[in-house]
């Protein structure tokens, strides 16, 4: 028998803001325990919830870039459970009116294109850290309650885990390049939970659905609903049913656990929130939004093929995340050639990142001193060989380049006058170099091209010594 | 709306609270003697009035992305039954629908 997935994601993104949804609370990570928090993310008597104006317009951002319909009115409901990572024993969301509905996100499968919808989009806030120790007791790190999350709901229009994989990918690149989020896996800036039911090929019917929460990587998606969609084969096959139930992924194993049997929804027992009253979003505003919206990174893809003339896997490099691509655009900007500055930034800058574990913004090299590197190597000014040097100093030490160049004399030599009478020279020292290249030993002019190298401390053009020297054996 | 025993019990385990069965009659009773005051209300008549979830006559009340100090962590820690290093000190429990 044939069977067919039905998958659906929710996808939590925390919005990058300086402060809390309702509280004034600085959004902080790492922070020592209980040090960013207050008396509103506590949920006291008394204190009144207050929304964040960042936190709207962050999620009509990504709402943007998704191509969802904003809804012109929203309000907040409250979630009721019971748990020490939340003492207001409920969490504030949108249920009944949420930021958005009806997006899209376009994937490429398989090598066929097709559109994942999304159902909605809402805000909500966070909860806190539980650590469970040993000893019967868990430990509890509030600095987290609070801090605006983007939930995003995707239709079930997945059909297998290739299409699950790829929707997540180009999901956070979309809110990666609106700045909404740092969508960090590692850092639970991005979490994802996912749903799966299969059914009989030819059955209208969808199966019963397992969910499965908090997996801490894309692969770990994939592997997951793979192995769901086997194991409920097998379940279905052996005359089984399907429980709709809460499993959990065992990354050693590759398998999945039943956790719980899942409560309805109406446990949850929703209700509109009376501490905040409703909010109206203004189509002007969100047009003001629209356009500082930066540039989508399918756009910014087909600028740097079509006008920059960068291979396509150079400008998926560049692209992979926005810092990388902002850089090179101030680079291009700055003057530097596209080309050069492509291959600068996915070649070196990259491997010193890598070498140094570090970010793009943790080190000195800025875009105009990188633009003012590669316009010394275009204009013959310094060899890529030079280069190098100067872009190690620049990288470590944010010094100018130019400057640099001016100040250890290393401008490349391309002086005839004073090449010619040096490559004569070592022309006239090497008989054995000229025998062997008129033997048709191409090695030999490397040599000699070397000796001229020393002689000028590796300032000599040496596209220009080449040049002469091959002028200079072919006299002989 | 008749509440049962049952609902009751429901409604203390999501609360994380237990009932014995004298408790579970008298909070039966009880519980159902609340919702029929409320349900007094059912007599207004609210033919054509608008179903609302405000009452107050505002929207869209925003505050600035400010980040301010407000209590510090022994200020918060005052009204917390027990604490380790900083942390609020709870019983284990781990049965529920956690995004961590």
């Amino acid at each position: 028998m044939n069977f067919k997935s039905t998958i659906g994601l929710e996808v939590h993104f925390e919005l990058k803001t300086k402060s809390k949804i309702f509280s004034p609370s600085p959004v902080t990570y790492g922070a020592d325990p209980n040090t960013a928090t207050n008396v509103i993310d506590w949920g006291y008597p008394g204190v009144l919830p207050m929304v964040n104006k960042d936190v709207y317009r962050l999620g009509i951002m990504v709402a943007l870039a998704t191509h969802a319909h904003i809804l012109p009115q929203t309000h907040f409901d409250r979630k009721n459970y019971f748990y020490p990572d939340n003492p207001k024993a409920y969490q504030i969301t949108q249920f009944f009116q949420p930021l958005a509905r009806d997006g899209y996100v376009e994937v490429e499968v398989h090598g066929k294109k097709k559109r994942i919808g999304i159902h909605e989009m809402h805000i909500e806030e966070d909860a806190g850290k539980n650590t469970h120790g040993t000893n019967g007791f868990s430990y509890v790190d509030l600095n987290r309650q609070g801090v605006p999350l983007l939930e995003v709901v995707s239709e079930p229009d997945m059909s297998d885990p290739d299409e699950a994989y790829a929707y997540l990918e180009k999901l956070r690149k979309i809110v990666q390049f609106t700045g909404a989020s740092d969508v960090k896996m590692e850092e639970g800036s991005m979490r994802v939970d996912t749903n799966i039911s299969i059914r009989p090929a030819g059955q209208e019917k969808l199966g019963t659905k397992v969910e499965m929460k908090n997996l801490n990587s894309f692969e770990h998606v994939r592997q997951s609903l793979a192995y769901e969609e086997k194991r409920q084969q097998q379940v279905l096959l052996s005359g089984g049913r399907v429980q709709m139930s809460t499993r959990r992924f065992d990354e050693n194993t590759g398998k999945t656990y039943l956790e719980r049997v899942k409560e309805g929804a109406s446990d949850y027992r929703y209700f509109p929130e009376p501490d905040i009253p409703p909010y109206k979003i203004k189509q002007s505003w969100v047009d003001e939004i629209a356009k500082t919206l930066p540039e989508s990174p399918m756009d910014r893809r087909k600028r740097y093929i079509d006008e920059y003339g960068l291979k396509p896997v150079d400008a998926d490099v560049l692209l992979q995340t926005k810092e990388s691509s902002d850089f090179f655009d101030s680079t291009v900007k700055a003057g530097g050639d596209p080309v050069l500055a492509a291959n600068w930034l996915n070649t070196q800058v990259n491997g010193y990142l890598n070498d140094h574990r570090l970010e793009l913004a943790d080190v000195k090299l800025t875009p105009e001193h990188l633009a003012a590197m590669i316009k010394l190597i275009k204009d013959g000014t310094i060899s890529s060989k030079i280069a190098k040097k100067v872009f190690a100093e620049t990288i470590a030490n944010g010094t100018d380049p130019k400057q640099y160049v001016e100040a250890k004399g290393m401008v490349q030599l391309s002086d005839v006058s004073v090449l010619g009478p040096m490559v004569t020279k070592v022309v006239d020292d090497n008989p054995q170099s000229v025998e062997d290249f008129k033997n048709g030993k191409d090695r030999a002019i490397g040599y000699l091209v070397g000796q001229i190298m020393k002689q000028t401390r590796g300032k000599a053009n040496p596209k220009l010594v080449n040049k002469l020297l091959n002028e200079e054996l072919n006299k002989r | 709306m008749k509440l049962t025993r049952e609902d009751i019990a429901h409604i203390a385990t999501l609360s994380r609270l237990s009932f014995d069965d004298k408790e579970l009659d008298k909070f039966t009773k009880q519980m159902g003697e609340i919702i029929d005051m409320a349900n007094q209300l059912q007599a207004v008549d609210t033919e054509g009035v608008p179903a609302t979830t405000q009452v107050v006559d505002r929207d869209t009340v925003f505050r600035e992305d400010q980040p301010e100090k407000w209590q510090t962590r022994s200020e918060m820690m005052q009204n917390v039954p027990d604490s380790s290093n900083g942390f609020i000190k709870v019983p284990v429990i781990i049965d529920k629908d956690d995004n961590d």
